[in-house]
């Protein structure tokens, strides 16, 4: 048969060997984040249930499931931003780079540094499109104004952003479409150099066009970052990863390459969800 | 399997699934009608098989404009794409199986005036019948969404092979012994090949109904009944 799909029969087995650290495949993908018996409790309520699983370095990770699952609650330990609330707390070790993020002694605002987000509405600040990028910058660092000048136009071009803007970076950064709001949060993200992206539902609120420029961004961003995206489109996580994660109430139910996620999933239950069969 | 949240995607599933089927139908009564054509030398039911292939024609164009406007109103995925991509395949295949069963038909007209064979041609109507189970089981499987069954299918196509070869030695004899069998023999010979032909389209359905189940697809070495070198040239 000429046209065969790109699935041998001899990659099934591993798949099926069980959920934990399927994110590393064999070839060399260093994991960049590990998760480790992560538990994660809403006051009383078990809103993460022992999730073990491996961001591969400089690889798209997506989560998807259906709402309340767990996928964003997950984003949120990885740079720590739950600790704003209280009567949330986290069990277990998320580990970057060796080191485990959790530990109250890693400093919040160092980390969030090398851990950036993206959220579901764009937020800019009320400030201008340059003091956007640079607010952030000058938190960490001291540069001149040239060197200033150069970042921000680094990390508005890195956000595909540069050509659109470049003509009004004084003006604010409210008055931009709704698009460019949120690839002018993706190049605040960039400018502060972190290692990790998390991307939390980046294109709902965006148009067809708004969002193919955000994808094609995600995919030139992952040839420097590791990026992790919960979307509940799952032609996007289709397009946009290497790997998909599903998740289902509080549970990883599966974790394996992209494409066998959406051609042939081990778990009924993602099948059903990906396929639409779900309640 | 579980319904769809939304219905009628299950709706246009099963579609899909029934045109199959009834095209199925249709091209396996074709094939085993060309035969019955070849072995009474039964002009007009040469006749209606030809008459009927811009009808599979059409159901084919039918399956495949279904299929299209189904990926792009649904974004199917796993095994609803492989379902999908399944009916696609199936339906070309079976497309060919329809035109190679109208070139036998064509044959039969031609072979009109020629001297019988009838040994030669007893060897032909028993290849037919092989291959004819070949494409009802696997048919079968394709509507019982059974990879097993399709699995054995695909394994037997051997068998089907080393008839071909062995019929093909026969028919040669019988050209070497007399020069006035040629024209018929001939004939007999590109049947023969068209019904080899049709037999690796229901190994290749078989593929096809693998992959639409299991999501894996089968090495792409399938058994060889002898070596095909002695009757035919390798494309590739």
């Amino acid at each position: 048969m000429s046209m065969q799909m790109n699935t041998m029969p001899t990659d099934t087995s591993a798949s099926t060997a069980g959920v934990a650290f399927q994110a590393m495949p064999s070839h060399a993908v260093k994991p960049k984040v590990k998760i480790e018996n992560l538990n994660f409790y809403y006051g009383q309520t078990k809103a993460l249930k022992n999730i073990n699983l491996a961001l591969g370095e400089r690889q798209v990770t997506a989560f998807i499931g259906p709402s309340g699952c767990g996928k964003s609650t997950l984003l949120r330990i990885l740079n720590r931003i739950y600790e704003l609330y209280p009567n949330q707390r986290a069990e277990g070790q998320v580990m970057l780079d060796g080191q485990n993020i959790l530990d109250p002694k890693v400093d919040r605002n160092q980390l969030r540094a090398k851990i950036g987000m993206v959220f579901q509405k764009p937020t800019p600040f009320p400030m201008t499109i340059y003091e956007n990028i640079a607010f952030g910058i000058r938190l960490y660092e001291n540069l001149s104004r040239s060197d200033m000048d150069d970042r921000v136009e680094k990390a508005l071009r890195g956000a595909a952003l540069w050509t659109e803007v470049k003509d009004k970076l004084q003006a604010s950064g409210q008055s931009l479409s709704g698009g460019q709001q949120q690839r002018l949060c993706i190049a605040r993200s960039v400018a502060v150099r972190p290692e990790v992206i998390l991307f939390d539902e980046p294109c709902s609120a965006l148009d067809p066009i708004s969002t193919a420029k955000v994808e094609e961004l995600i995919d030139e961003l992952k040839e420097h970052y590791t990026i992790a995206i919960v979307t509940h489109n799952m032609q996007q996580a289709a397009r946009v990863s290497q790997k998909t994660a599903f998740m289902y109430l509080g549970e990883l139910v599966e974790l394996d390459d992209t494409k066998k996620i959406f051609t042939s999933p081990s778990d009924k239950r993602t099948q059903d969800y990906i396929t639409g069969r779900f309640g | 399997m579980a319904q769809h949240t939304v219905s009628s995607f299950d709706t246009e599933l099963k579609e899909l699934d029934h045109r199959i089927a009834e095209m199925g139908g249709l091209v396996e009564k074709m094939m085993s009608d060309a035969t019955t054509s070849m072995q009474r030398r039964d002009m007009s039911l040469a006749r209606i098989i030809i008459d009927l292939d811009p009808k599979v024609d059409a159901m084919q164009r039918e399956i495949e404009e279904n299929a299209i406007l189904t990926i792009a109103r649904r974004q199917p995925m796993a095994v609803d794409l492989r379902d999908i991509i399944a009916a696609i395949r199936t339906a070309s295949d079976l497309e060919r199986i329809g035109d190679l069963s109208k070139n036998i038909a064509k044959r039969v007209i031609a072979m009109d005036s020629g001297l019988a064979l009838p040994q030669a041609i007893n060897g032909l109507v028993h290849m037919s019948e092989l291959v004819l189970a070949q494409l009802k089981s696997v048919l079968d499987a394709y509507t019982g969404r059974n990879a097993d069954l399709a699995l054995a299918v695909w394994n037997r196509d051997g068998d089907i092979d080393a008839l071909y070869t062995s019929l093909f030695r026969e028919v040669l004899t019988y050209m070497m012994e007399d020069p006035r069998n040629i024209g018929f023999s001939t004939h007999l010979l590109f049947s023969a090949k068209n019904i080899e032909r049709i037999g690796d389209h229901a190994t290749n359905i078989a593929e096809t109904v693998y992959f639409m189940v299991t999501g894996t697809t089968l090495p792409a070495d399938r058994p060889k009944g002898s070596s095909a070198a002695e009757t035919s040239v390798d494309a590739a």
